[in-house]
């Protein structure tokens, strides 16, 4: 009897091959452009590799071809289910290199636009959990109020999802009436729908079997891999970049750092969950803090703030200046800067090295995604495929900020 | 929250433990913003790095990020590796950089320090060709795996000078 048709009669488990199958580039359960090359055991993941780079644009790159204020969009391309965090976090970075400090009252309107970009990516990574695990309708509850998030980001800056929101010295023009009214109504209302959220999974015998104890990973382990924000709190250590070196003013409010234990999916949904109550208690708190009817929005710095069109046309200082700025003949000190805030997903940092010129002459962006999507495998490796795609989910892997 | 003071307290002690262990590896040290910076020889870059996560009083032990450099005009270190490593429960932040000759792009790998080298390790070698001794899986990481340039580099032209498809002389470029 021949070779071939010996294996015919043997089960491939006797043979100890492992069915190898790609999960993605474009698999509708990743969310994203994701590929994983794995090896199977039946249903059990023995082996993973990931491919990277489907949607790399080389913003390191171009951002060494752009003057300051054209990266700001660049940056809304990497989370961008959390862009304003990212804008921020930059004109926070060039506002640190040119030493400028802002009013208070801007400072405090960055923290209530920073905390709804935040509640906005923790919405959809919980919701998408949610749906990945079988449950639909909680993904629609939590929508309609993401949804709201994006109208609030129109009415102040005009642009939903890629949001370019803000300048570096403030913001592009005060928030109007509309602004107040829908930031209101926000603060009013959206406990109802994320009570509503929680009390749908939280407890849910079927989503706490499918995500405890799923894709854990250990506090040191997910220290040495680099992880920051809620998927390092998840795991128990208490690393948040807004209590241990504050910007924009968080030193002035009152919230706490939820934090989890086993470092599970389960433990990752509720921190982001907890995450969302703190985020909206201080956005309550930085509105009581703002006067409305003032009309401070940037601070006073000419050589970098665009001055307003009708300024330019009849005052030569501000002809001047929207020249200057236009043209990139303003003196920018020559340095170099590291500044990182807590983004959706972890400490997102910018490294600005300044040779004087009107374009960075390095920017490397620390993208929080990037460093701890290579414990994917590890976190996978023995579990079930399925408990795979929750693991992705639950660490809230952008593509955007993966590949910059 | 850190203040001057803080920063330069925290940029002494450190060159000081840095000269008592390895003096002849310090090219200079300073304060930039609210970071010290030390420039090393690249010969001690491996061991320093040990010495600085496994010093008890120190104790880097998280490596915040790190990124390739490249400088064409400095004759003899036209490329650099920078670090940045933090003391999370002190809250200590420093940044180490190193330089390499153009001609010779090798550095020791910190992947057996830190998990989270690996991918960063990858990236620079895509984007600079810096090449990371003992790294266990060094291939490209973001472009494809038979690109034949590394494009963070000054010299790479962002765009296709070729191509015949863009007409920006309405601009002036």
């Amino acid at each position: 009897m021949s070779e071939t048709t010996e294996n015919i009669n043997h089960p491939v488990a006797e043979e100890k091959e492992y069915t190898t199958l790609n999960l993605g580039p474009t698999h509708p359960a990743t969310h994203g452009i994701f590929q994983n090359v794995l090896k199977l055991d039946g249903e059990k993941v023995m082996h993973a590799e990931s491919t990277l780079g489907y949607i790399h644009r080389a913003f390191e790159k171009i951002a060494e071809h752009r003057p300051y204020n054209q990266i700001t969009p660049l940056t809304d391309r990497l989370n961008y289910c959390s862009s304003p965090l990212n804008n921020m976090g930059w004109h926070m970075t060039v506002e640190k290199l040119i030493k400028v400090k802002l009013p208070k009252r801007v400072e405090y309107m960055r923290v209530i636009v920073m905390e709804l970009s935040r509640i906005a990516d923790h919405i959809i990574c919980n919701s998408i959990i949610g749906v990945d695990t079988g449950a639909l309708t909680p993904y629609f509850y939590v929508f309609e109020w993401r949804e709201f998030i994006y109208e609030i980001f129109e009415e102040m800056c005009g642009a939903r999802l890629t949001t370019n929101i803000g300048r570096v010295g403030g913001f592009e023009r005060n928030w109007n009436e509309k602004v107040w009214q829908k930031l209101d109504h926000f603060a009013k209302e959206f406990h109802k729908c994320l009570t509503e959220f929680e009390n749908l999974l939280k407890r849910n015998r079927i989503f706490m079997d499918r995500t405890i104890g799923v894709g854990p990973i250990a506090g040191d382990r997910a220290l040495e891999y680099g992880f920051t924000g809620p998927n390092l709190r998840a795991a128990g250590v208490d690393y948040d970049v807004r209590v241990m070196n504050p910007y924009s003013s968080y030193e002035d409010f009152d919230f706490i750092i939820p934090l989890g234990t086993n470092g599970d999916t389960y433990d990752r949904f509720m921190v982001r969950e907890q995450e969302m109550w703190e985020s909206y208690s201080i956005i309550k708190q930085a509105m009581g803090k703002i006067d409305r009817k003032e009309n401070l929005f940037h601070a006073e710095v000419p050589e970098f703030y665009l001055p307003p069109k009708e300024d330019v046309y009849n005052k030569m200082e501000a002809l001047i200046y929207h020249f200057k700025i236009v043209m990139g003949e303003t003196d920018v000190p020559v340095g170099e800067v590291y500044h990182s805030i807590e983004a959706g997903n972890g400490e997102l940092g910018f490294y600005l090295i300044s040779d004087g010129g009107r374009q960075p002459y390095r920017l490397h962006f620390r993208r929080p995604c990037f460093i701890y999507y290579q414990a994917y495998p590890e976190m996978i490796k023995g579990g079930m495929l399925s408990d795979a795609i929750l693991t992705m989910s639950s660490m809230n892997v952008i593509a955007g900020e993966l590949d910059a | 929250m850190t203040t001057e003071e803080n920063i330069k307290s925290l940029h002494d002690t450190v060159l000081a433990k840095l000269k008592e262990n390895f003096s002849d590896a310090i090219v200079s040290s300073d304060v930039e913003y609210d970071f010290p910076v030390f420039i090393l020889k690249r010969e001690h870059i491996y061991d320093i790095l040990k010495f600085l996560k496994e010093d008890a009083e120190l104790n880097f032990h998280f490596l915040t990020s790190m990124c390739g450099l490249h400088y064409p005009d400095q004759k003899g270190k036209e490329f650099g590796v920078m670090y940045q490593l933090h003391n999370m429960p002190k809250n200590f932040r420093i940044r180490i950089k190193t330089f390499l000759p153009g001609n010779d792009l090798h550095i020791p790998t910190v992947t057996s320090l830190w998990a989270t080298a690996n991918w960063m390790e990858r990236q620079e070698f895509d984007f600079f060709g810096i090449i990371f001794k003992g790294h266990p899986n060094l291939k490209r990481i973001l472009n494809l795996d038979n690109a034949t340039f590394h494009p963070m580099r000054k010299e790479f032209p962002l765009e296709d000078g070729t191509r015949e498809d863009k007409n920006d002389s309405m601009f002036g470029r």
